[in-house]
């Protein structure tokens, strides 16, 4: 039994490897560009558009205003990254109704590299939002006694995201291998369903959290947004 | 253990690469078509307004300007009805007119003919009796027609009434021309000395006369003296039968003219617009 797809490898070289996880990631991408490109080919700007138009426009608008929601004032800015981080999550969840296929954020590396990317992200946003030195003050806010406590929760919510991520990915996965084992018929089909349930909602906190952890960055003088909910 | 580093850093790498490609195939390009499309509406919709706008001129316009030829076209109507009527009432009186004057020409024409018939009659009738009376009186004594009235005229005088003769008489004594006596002929010698005679017996005295032709008495002898007059001529029972045939020229010529249509009065059309 094997708790993550890394473990999975298929070519290995010294350090270099291709395991599932990426192999599984590389698809993904490969489907969300090929598929973005083949629709965003033949674009309509008049009031006549394919339906495939009308489900990206819907899927876009209703990330921007999620972002805007949370209190970014200029979604579109931040949409690449919020965005992505949502539809990979979300396409990764989705994928698991694909017999064979594991989920690549059920690996812990995946969850971890998105969660230090977020990390990374966190204090870009930030410092171009009101520049290196407004970035930094917000670190003594309201008195330098917190600096330690905000540097802690800055890693400890690195730390949670990935490890959210990861545990739910990864339990569901474990949860319908144990299934089949016991009950093979019908019951892991339930499962699976509740399993996609779990895997959108899990990419809409992650996207919400990297929302707010960034409008947090780039508000700080403005009153703090509503705590991030915690599953 | 569960973290592979390398595959972290695999995976930080293909989500930035995943970020670039979804930023450059599907949020710029969508969005982008969403703006423009946005555009295109606020635009189309501003189109729409500023023709809704014009549209809404262009009636008023059109409104006033329909308006504006309603009162126009109801002037011409009511001049044109108007002018109408008086080129009716123009016309129907000069039709009037050319009917009346036709008709009274036509009566005149009547009246002429009528008239050109009696006269025609007269004189036939003058003709004849002349001729027949001539002839019968020919046939009937050896003298000749003219002692014949000689005769008649002294004996009308020798038997005038009582009024007359006095009134003649009167007339007689107080003319200071001598009295007139006129004939259609020259009246011989002997015709001359018997009517003096006759005078003369008649009235008791001696009565002067002069005597004088007039063609026009027909056939006759006429005494005339200060206004009075003693005739004996067929003019006169050619007047009296002209009068007989006049009267039945006249009762003729009435019922026909009550049974003469009255001439139609032209018809005036007038077509109005």
């Amino acid at each position: 039994m094997r708790l993550s797809p890394d473990e999975m490898i298929f070519w290995q070289h010294g350090f270099l490897k291709l395991n599932a996880t990426i192999v599984f990631t590389w698809g993904l991408m490969l489907v969300l560009a090929v598929g973005s490109k083949l629709i965003t080919r033949k674009l309509s700007t008049g009031l006549e558009r394919s339906r495939w138009q009308n489900l990206l426009e819907i899927v876009v608008t209703g990330i921007e205003k999620q972002i805007e929601d949370v209190g970014l004032r200029h979604p579109e800015k931040y949409i690449g990254f919020l965005g992505t981080l949502f539809l990979f999550v979300a396409l990764g969840s989705l994928c698991t109704v694909i017999p064979g296929y594991e989920p690549p954020t059920g690996s812990l590396s995946t969850t971890a590299a998105l969660a230090l990317s977020v990390f990374v992200a966190v204090p870009l946003f930030g410092i171009e939002d009101q520049g290196m030195g407004g970035y930094l003050k917000s670190y003594v806010e309201p008195t330098f006694i917190m600096l330690p406590f905000n540097v802690i929760s800055e890693l400890s919510r690195t730390l949670a995201l990935a490890v959210r991520l990861f545990g739910n990915m990864m339990s569901g996965v474990m949860i319908i291998g144990i299934l089949l084992t016991i009950t093979p018929f019908i019951f892991p089909i339930v499962m699976t369903v509740l399993g996609l349930l779990t895997g959108m909602v899990q990419a809409y906190i992650f996207s919400i959290l990297a929302a707010v952890y960034i409008a947090a960055a780039t508000r700080t003088r403005k009153p703090k947004p509503e705590p991030a909910p915690k599953t | 253990m569960l973290i592979d580093w390398f595959t972290v850093g695999a995976q930080a790498l293909n989500f930035l690469i995943l970020v670039w490609l979804m930023k450059r195939f599907l949020y710029t390009p969508i969005l982008n078509a969403i703006d423009a499309r946005e555009k295109r509406i606020a635009k189309e919709l501003a189109d729409a307004d500023a023709k809704k706008v014009e549209a809404q001129k262009e009636r008023d316009e059109f409104q006033h300007k329909n308006e504006e030829f309603d009162q126009q076209r109801a002037a011409l109507l009511s001049k044109a009805t108007d002018e109408a009527k008086a080129e009716r009432q123009r016309l129907l009186d000069e039709a009037r007119k050319a009917a009346d004057a036709l008709s009274a020409k036509r009566q005149e024409t009547l009246r002429n003919d009528a008239q050109n018939l009696n006269q025609a009659i007269s004189r036939r009738t003058q003709q004849e009796v002349f001729a027949i009376a001539r002839k019968a009186l020919a046939d009937l004594a050896t003298t000749s027609l003219e002692e014949r009235m000689g005769e008649v005229f002294t004996r009308r005088l020798r038997t005038m009434d009582g009024n007359a003769k006095a009134g003649l008489a009167k007339a007689l004594k107080t003319a200071s021309d001598p009295a007139l006596v006129r004939s259609a002929f020259d009246l011989p010698a002997e015709q001359r000395a018997a009517i003096q005679n006759a005078l003369n017996e008649t009235f008791s005295a001696e009565i002067h006369v002069r005597f004088e032709t007039a063609p026009d008495l027909v056939s006759g002898i006429e005494l005339t003296t200060n206004g009075q007059k003693v005739a004996w001529s067929i003019a006169d029972y050619l007047a009296s039968l002209e009068k007989g045939v006049g009267e039945l020229l006249k009762e003729k010529d009435k019922p026909e003219a009550k049974a003469d249509p009255k001439p139609e009065e032209p018809k005036l059309e007038t077509k109005s617009q």
